[in-house]
């Protein structure tokens, strides 16, 4: 395979309980040659003791004890596997209305979405809610796969339809690219091999749509954004005055000589040199891992942002977020949590509820402040400083941001700059 | 825009770095839990590009369980004194010796659980708050679930059910005195890519991953090292094969595997057409489908 080349692809799978995600993703590993024999060794037997007939696909995803007693998923479980084309993550969250912060974190860092829906049962209540996740979290590929065509005969009417009650409702949110499948993960129906019973589907498998779509344009490369992780400071002998800005580049490219600003304090520089490990380099691009240094001597420290000076985030210390609530401890009013953003941390608390979403319709619900478990509202944020900000849809990274529990240490909520 | 794009593994690269500089950033007194397999040496590797010209910033620990290859030991040493980083051991023959944890017995006996006790004890008492290690998702079902920054609690014990979300990049490392973390900078890793990147960037590892005569039994299935702590049952019989260690732990316990496979290509193209995990050949893994899980709950690593 060809290393130099392969990209990675993240995505993450979303449906009901039951809808088969589990069984899909064990059909695609299954599929693609990624299972190795004492782990098929290890499921059989397994399966043999449940009294069931062949390979239950989805015990390779069903990882946690209690998961395999009951045999329900219950956290985000990771699994990998590689084509001659790209090498794959997959975040596999369970369906539960309880597990929604589970999608929300496998969704924040995905390429792409796999939702399912049963065949049988068309679209419900859950896809409604699955699709407005994906779409908040602004992943950029959404495939809808309708599973279990096995049991409505793979008729096409009923892929017909399930399509066009999906593009009803999802007209009314912003999805960028949505494609749909008809599979069936249990059999292998258009999941790695093309279907011999669906001859009326014109499309491709869904392993060929996963190797073959486009997201080297997922990350932002125009708005050059550098937020300082830690500085080197080596204090060794041929290094004593090296000082590098160590980071992950958010977004945007970054070469030698560029003119940039320090945020927040708003001195100028220029990059005088960029590394990449060892290796001296004359430019970088997101998502890259590199130290910079600059031709001025300037105060510079964690949290602080690096950006082109032409093109700036804003700076502000109150600004709208949409916010997911994770805890189950509902939001307290006027308390006052550490918010983390970049590689920034500000105490900040929720000023105000500005509106909550019905997840089910998405209307806008004004007359309720209450925020718990899996709630989802556009409230108003004021941080203690000033934080370097983008709106998410334009910047997943500076866009961004957790709010804490100081009480716990537990992160209570997910937030979209607006 | 074409080729603004980083390959697999240049951006499994980064996310790593990424985490290891937050590791730093966050808390105060991290170290690198460091066993002398090719995972632990992967990650001071990175650790070494990510803090690039300074030192790296982290002592290495190692519970040694007293049935170390004697070249796993060697290979410690000095790659300790190339890096001039701080070795912490914690020894489990100690932890034994002052009544901490009792032997196992009997022939299957291993010194795999008494671990726990050795690494808990020896992070509280060098008032370690972020253990680093090199932990990867693909290895076991239960590791499919860790998460970068995973939260142990003051008895050192892991709560799968009640993790912290992990959102985007941002990591969550704060704890209250007492409380400890584990950092996996190479969750997102499979061991084909650790093979792949070892030979892309030539790292050093120890001879016993290279194909190499030894005198072994057959046990399970898989090839046994002899060594002093070996007791041989009556049908067994030690051989002289070539093989060689795809995971380094206990001499005791690591199968290894007939092969020829003695430069880093061709171990690359044998672990490619591998149809069994890494982890088949270790006998702790198989005493019973939740093993890891089990013991990963108590605070193993
Ligand atoms: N007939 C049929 N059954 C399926 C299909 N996909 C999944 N199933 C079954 O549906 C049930 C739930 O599947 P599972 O993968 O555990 O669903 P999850 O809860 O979404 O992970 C299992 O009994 C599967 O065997 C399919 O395409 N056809
Ligand atoms: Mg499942």
């Amino acid at each position: 395979m060809e290393i130099n080349k392969n990209q990675l692809l993240r995505f993450t799978t979303a449906g009901s309980v039951d809808d088969g995600k589990s069984t899909l993703i064990g059909r695609l590993l299954y599929d693609s040659k990624s299972i190795f024999e004492d782990q098929l060794e290890s499921v059989s037997n397994t399966s043999k003791k449940k009294g069931q007939e062949g390979v239950d696909l989805a015990l390779f995803t069903d990882g946690l004890k209690d998961e395999r007693e009951q045999g329900i998923t219950i956290d985000v479980a990771y699994r990998y596997f590689t084509t001659p084309k790209r090498k794959f993550i997959i975040a596999d969250t369970p369906g539960h209305i309880q597990y929604t912060r589970n999608m929300v974190t496998g969704a924040s860092t995905a390429n792409a979405a796999i939702i399912l829906i049963d065949a049988r049962n068309g679209v419900i209540e859950q896809t409604k809610r699955h699709t407005f996740i994906a779409s908040l979290l602004q992943i950029p590929h959404i495939i809808v796969c309708i599973n279990k065509m096995d049991l409505v005969d793979f008729k096409e009417e009923v892929y017909e339809d399930i399509m066009s009650q999906f593009e009803e409702f999802a007209s009314k949110l912003l999805i960028k690219d949505v494609r749909f499948i008809p599979i069936s993960a249990l059999l292998g129906d258009n999941v790695v091999n093309r279907s011999t019973h669906m001859d009326w589907y014109q499309g491709a498998p869904l392993l060929h749509e996963l190797e073959n779509m486009h997201i080297s344009s997922d990350i932002n490369k125009v708005d050059g954004r550098f937020a300082v992780q830690t500085v080197i400071r080596p204090q060794k002998e041929g290094f004593i005055d090296y000082r590098g800005y160590a980071g992950r580049l958010a977004s945007g490219i970054y070469r030698v000589g560029d003119e940039v600003s320090v945020l927040p304090s708003g001195f100028t520089s220029t990059i005088k040199s960029i590394n990449a490990g060892e290796e001296e380099v004359q430019e970088a691009f997101a998502p890259m891992s590199i130290a910079i240094t600059l031709t001025d001597d300037i105060d510079i420290s964690r949290g602080d942002m690096l950006v082109k000076t032409n093109n700036q985030p804003e700076t502000e210390q109150e600004f709208d977020v949409m916010l997911c609530w994770l805890n189950n401890e509902p939001a307290k009013p006027r308390t006052k949590y550490t918010l983390m953003h970049t590689a920034n941390e500000q105490r900040a608390m929720i000023k105000k509820v500005v509106y909550k979403i019905d997840i089910n319709t998405y209307d806008r619900i004004t007359d309720d402040d209450h925020l718990a478990m899996n709630d989802i509202a556009r409230v108003r944020v004021r941080a203690s400083r000033r934080l370097m900000i983008d709106p998410y849809r334009e910047n997943r990274n500076t866009g961004s941001l957790i709010l804490i529990d100081e009480s716990t240490n537990e992160t209570v909520a997910a937030g979209m700059i607006v | 825009m074409n080729k603004y794009y980083l390959n697999y593994l240049d951006e499994l690269e980064s996310e790593a770095i990424y985490i290891l500089r937050e590791v730093h950033a966050q808390f105060q007194n991290p170290v690198i839990l460091f066993s002398g397999g090719k995972d632990s040496i992967l990650v001071t590797h990175l650790a070494k590009k990510a803090f690039y010209p300074a030192n790296i910033p982290f002592a290495l620990m190692h519970v040694d369980t007293g049935h170390n290859f004697p070249e796993t030991i060697q290979f410690r040493d000095d790659l300790i004194e190339n890096l001039g980083a701080r070795l912490i051991v914690g020894s489990v023959q100690e932890s034994i010796d002052q009544g901490r944890v009792q032997e196992e017995k009997g022939k299957n006996a291993t010194r795999n659980a008494l671990q726990i006790t050795t690494l808990l004890d020896a992070i509280e008492s060098n008032k370690v708050d972020c253990a680093i290690g090199g932990g990867r998702r693909d290895e076991e079902k239960a590791r499919a679930k860790e998460r970068f920054f995973s939260h142990r609690d003051d008895f050192g014990q892991w709560d799968p059910k009640n993790q912290r979300p992990e959102l985007w990049n941002l990591l969550n490392g704060k704890h209250f005195e007492g409380e400890h973390f584990r950092a996996f900078p190479i969750s997102n890793w499979t061991e084909m890519d650790v093979w792949n990147y070892i030979k892309r960037e030539n790292i050093e590892i120890p001879s016993l991953y290279f194909a190499h005569e030894r005198e072994v039994v057959l046990r399970n299935g898989s090839w046994i090292p002899n060594s002093e702590y070996l007791q041989l049952e009556d049908h067994e019989e030690i051989l002289t094969k070539k093989i060689r260690f795809r995971t380094l732990g206990d001499i005791t316990i690591t199968g290894g595997i007939e092969s020829d496979a003695d430069t880093l290509e061709k171990i690359a193209l044998e672990v490619s057409a591998m149809r069994q995990t890494e982890r088949g050949n270790r006998t702790d893994d198989k005493r019973s489908e939740t093993a890891m899980e089990d013991r990963k709950r108590e605070g193993y690593f």
